[in-house]
């Protein structure tokens, strides 16, 4: 659950109490005419003093732009559907707004999800949702595009779409409303969202924002031939764009799809996943962007490849971004540095699924180490795979800093469970490269595990607690010092179209929650261990929610619409999501159906059962899949394309791609040249 | 095994400091003084001003806030100290920072810091506050009032729970006025735009503009119906008869 366990914030400066204020019912719209186009801050700059660290909707961020209106023929919202100081630093949304501004014929602006105090007020004096480059009426872009990292944000586009105007159904829009688009993982499921939006990409989004642009604006030019239909049909023929509703989906009587077929002429069955090469072409961000606010992340990122083809069973993002694209170490190193003097920062992420696998690490981080030695910035690599060669990286990386916390994944506790999921590190692995960390000055390790994944039982769950055991034990040994502390979190496995799990029974949130206690008890009555080891857990509840729309088909959109009603928002947040909400809207919405929630999460699929995502292409092949799953029943590993033979998951084949990857054969970056005097030194200016 | 020992890092030692008056405008006046410290820390990045860094494993740039407005409040004088590794021209460094700062964060006076006890320089605070939709006679009443009593409770919640104080004893010069409706105001009711121009002594607990419009609401059950604009104009030292305050830069350009 991203930012779960992020506080909503202190109560913010208020000037007078909304309590004590009488608020003017006066139609705002009638007193000023609205223009397509037209800020509207004034409106909402009145409503600031009232709410919680207004700093989130003003705008202002260091690198952005607001361009002009009328100069622009296709103009984007870009939404990241959470709250501003979660969805600003994403990085899917800063590429797709510097790609797209950079076009002289289309602008992109940013909106996000406001909080209920601002949903109140703006409810109640007529304030639509806002961008926060040029406070526009979303409602007045041609397009919105939604970038959707996990599908509890599926809450926050309705709110976003209320607020705007735009009629929460797609079928009851007309050309005057933004064409809705869905994007980002959880877009490789769209069906749950099918009747909210009116298109959906799946991939990656650089080219397919640009297509879609170059679409929507030779159909203005053109006179809008057809209408909103129209301009959708010719989306859906691109065979690139999905557009629900020109498929019908037909059921059997049991409640399983009988099948996923298009309505319309020249409309393609399958819809397949975008994939960009050659990242070396595609150097963004270019200008980050810098929020004053206070966010999630304050970094300068920079992804180093995409992809993973380590093959992790449970791991979607593994899954659908194949194949592995690398950055070069030249490239990676021009976005630092353009980024560093850009932005400001004082921290570089070295992002990717798996950073410690990109072909040219070593030499990437000695020479960014070498860079950055005296200039008080720090170099992160935020995802470590359990390789004592990580450690390495990590000593080299934090030459001069803090090293507060080292992060590993091994992900299951047992070595059976680990060979489940396909996560390839024994117990020697683990506790070797714990070592290295603790005896490297490393005080904190903190160790990451699922619970509820397939075939699992109590005793793999408990030896996560055998585990954490037995890295104390052997951290106080190489060190001689009882100040080192482990921290394991665990998170709830939540099975993932596209993947190898995808036909599996998602664990009951009852025998997951027992199975932590069970966990926690273990682990508090160590005496001789356990008040070194930390446990952070959650319990089971989001999981079920998240497994509905995850792995929802259409008919879960009924289960959305109304649990919206009942007051769902931001359903990321511990604080604001209510599991019963959700469960008595699945009551009601699914009341006439024969499915119901427990079908959509902790049923087993069966090889035959049409899925609800069979007609979206991620290049990946169903029977390989269903092999892979069968494996991981059998416990049978497999290996990293990257270093073995090609095993046919049937990506590259399918969607023609191909790994990409180095070494470059470049060891050595020159050090960034020294630039003119200083303009601030006294003496420089004096001369 | 012994933890590692501190970087050997050198750092470079402060040979100047600079004292910095920024304005807050706008709609950048919902920043906080955290906001504020991230976008000035990377700014002076940016601007490649030579910050002296404190020692140890997690430096820090040699820089000291003093006395920042509240969150929505707007400012034109608001003082910041930083210390550098090299002298620099403090006009260079005022105009390098204000181009790197966003618009509505404006950097508008520099000098090299000569004297010491700045912080304690600023005494008082001069505001102007804005009250769209209250009427100039109402306001005066109310100013009249307030500056009538000797002693004006209201309570404000703090980091230590709700504290109640004095409202009125720091308040050395009260005035009312009315003017024509800020330009950005549209309401019929807003027309009226009463302004309050304020010397608010500095102490403890502070008494901010919003305490002060507590008190008018006690005394003279004045609500405004729109949230008022505030900014502060100036501080500094308390001048000679009391009623304004003065440049605390002053002192350092003398020097």
């Amino acid at each position: 659950m991203a930012g779960a366990n992020l506080k909503v914030g202190g109560c913010g400066e208020r000037w007078v109490s909304s309590r004590s204020m009488t608020s003017p019912s006066i139609d705002r719209s009638s007193l000023r005419p609205h223009e397509p186009g037209d800020s509207v801050f004034d409106r909402l700059e009145r409503l600031l003093p009232l709410i919680t660290k207004p700093i989130q909707y003003i705008g202002g961020e260091v690198n952005a732009v607001t361009k002009s209106w009328s100069e622009a023929e296709v103009r984007w919202a870009l939404m990241y559907p959470d709250a501003y100081e979660v969805g600003a630093p994403n990085q899917g949304v800063q590429i797709l707004y510097e790609v797209i501004n950079e076009r002289d014929d289309a602008l992109a602006e940013r909106t996000y999800a406001v909080w209920p105090d601002l949903e109140a007020l703006m409810r109640e004096h007529g304030v639509p949702q806002f961008t926060v480059d040029g406070h526009r009426a979303v409602g007045d872009f041609d397009l919105l595009g939604l970038s959707f990292s996990t599908e509890l944000g599926y809450t926050n586009m309705l709110t976003a779409l209320d607020l705007a105007g735009i009629p929460l159904l797609a079928v009851e829009r007309d050309e005057s409303h933004p064409v809705v688009v869905a994007g980002g993982h959880a877009a490789f499921n769209p069906e749950p969202i099918a009747d909210f939006v009116d298109a959906a990409v799946l991939g990656d989004g650089e080219e397919a924002v640009l297509l879609i642009t170059d679409i929507v604006r030779d159909w203005k030019r053109a006179g809008r031939p057809g209408g909103r239909e129209g301009l959708l049909l010719e989306l859906a023929r691109t065979g690139s764009v999905y557009v629900p509703r020109f498929y019908d989906v037909d059921h059997l009587e049991d409640g399983r799809i009988k099948r996923v077929a298009p309505n319309r002429p020249d409309v393609p069955w399958r819809v397949r996943k975008h994939t960009l090469m050659d990242l070396d072409e595609w150097a963004y961000p270019k200008n980050p962007l810098v929020p004053l606010a206070e966010t999630v992340h304050e970094r300068m990122s920079v992804e180093i490849f995409r992809g993973c083809t380590r093959g992790c069973r449970f791991c979607q993002a593994g899954m659908i971004t194949r194949p592995v694209r690398e950055r070069s170490i030249t490239s990676i190193a021009e976005i630092v540095e353009n980024g560093l003097q850009r932005t400001g920062y004082e921290e570089v992420g070295l992002l990717s699924l798996s950073s410690a696998d990109h072909s040219e690490i070593a030499d990437i981080a000695r020479n960014l180490a070498d860079r950055y030695e005296d200039s008080q910035t720090s170099l992160s690599l935020p995802s470590t795979r359990v390789d004592a060669f990580n450690v390495d990286l990590a000593n080299e990386l934090s030459r001069n800093g803090r090293r507060s916390g080292l992060t590993f994944a091994p992900e299951g506790g047992s070595e059976r469970m680990r060979k489940v999921i396909n996560k390839q590190v024994t117990e020697e692995d683990l506790i070797r490269t714990v070592t290295t960390a603790y005896a490297g000055g490393w005080r904190q390790v903190k160790l990451y595990f699922m619970c509820g994944l397939p075939t699992e039982t109590d005793d793999d769950v408990l030896q996560i607690a055998t585990l954490a055991r037995e890295v104390i034990r052997a951290g106080r040994e190489a060190t001689g010092r009882r100040d080192i502390r482990c921290t394991v979190s665990i998170g709830g496995f939540v099975p993932k179209p596209h993947t190898p799990f995808q036909w599996a029974g998602q664990l009951d949130h009852e025998t997951t929650d027992a199975r932590l206690r069970k966990l926690r008890d273990a682990i508090r009555s160590d005496r001789e261990y356990g008040k070194s080891i930390g446990l952070r857990y959650h319990d089971g509840k989001p999981g079920i929610v998240e497994g509905l729309l995850s792995r929802g088909d259409r008919r879960v959109g009924r289960v959305i619409l109304q649990a919206w009603r009942d007051g769902a928002r931001f359903d990321g947040w511990s604080e604001h999501f209510d599991f019963d909400r959700w469960m008595s809207a699945a009551a009601t919405a699914l009341a006439d159906d024969v499915v119901d929630v427990d079908w959509f999460t902790t049923r087993e699929r069966q090889r035959t059962e049409v899925l609800p995502w069979d007609h979206l292409d991620s290049g990946l092949d169903v029977e390989w899949l269903w092999e892979d799953w069968q494996d991981a029943l059998d416990e049978v590993a497999v290996d990293d394309c990257r270093w073995t033979p090609c095993f046919d998951c049937g990506v590259c084949d399918q969607m023609d791609t191909e790994i990409q990857v180095g070494p470059t054969g470049v060891v050595d970056l020159p050090m960034p040249g020294v630039g003119p005097r200083n303009p601030v030194l006294a003496d420089s200016t004096s001369a | 095994m012994a933890p590692r020992p501190q970087p050997d890092r050198e750092t470079a030692p402060a040979v100047q400091r600079l004292r910095l008056q920024y304005a807050k405008r706008g709609r950048l006046r919902f920043s906080s003084a955290r906001d504020f410290q991230r976008a000035l820390e990377r700014a002076l990045r940016r601007a490649g001003i030579p910050m002296a860094y404190s020692a140890g494993f997690s430096p820090h740039p040699k820089i000291s806030y003093a006395n920042a407005s509240p969150t929505g409040v707007a400012s034109e004088a608001e003082y910041v100290e930083i210390g550098v590794t090299e002298a620099c021209d403090p006009e260079a460094v005022r105009a390098a920072l204000d181009a790197a700062l966003p618009p509505g964060l404006d950097v508008v006076d520099a000098v090299e810091a000569r004297t010491p006890d700045f912080a304690n320089r600023l005494e008082a605070s001069l505001w102007r506050v804005e009250l769209p939709g209250v009427s100039a006679p109402d306001a005066a009443r109310a100013v009249a009032a307030l500056l009538a009593a000797e002693e004006v409770l209201v309570d404000r919640m703090t980091k230590n729970g709700r504290r109640t104080f004095d409202a009125r004893g720091a308040v050395i010069r009260a005035s009312s006025s009315g003017e024509a409706a800020d330009e950005s105001a549209f309401d019929p009711a807003a027309s009226d735009c009463a302004i309050l121009t304020l010397v608010v002594r500095h102490g403890t607990p502070s008494v901010r503009p919003d305490d002060v419009l507590s008190a008018l609401r006690r005394v003279a059950d004045l609500v405004p119906p729109i949230p008022p604009r505030v900014t502060r104009l100036a501080q500094g030292p308390l001048d000679e008869a009391g009623t304004s305050v003065n440049d605390p830069f002053a002192p350092d350009r003398a020097g």
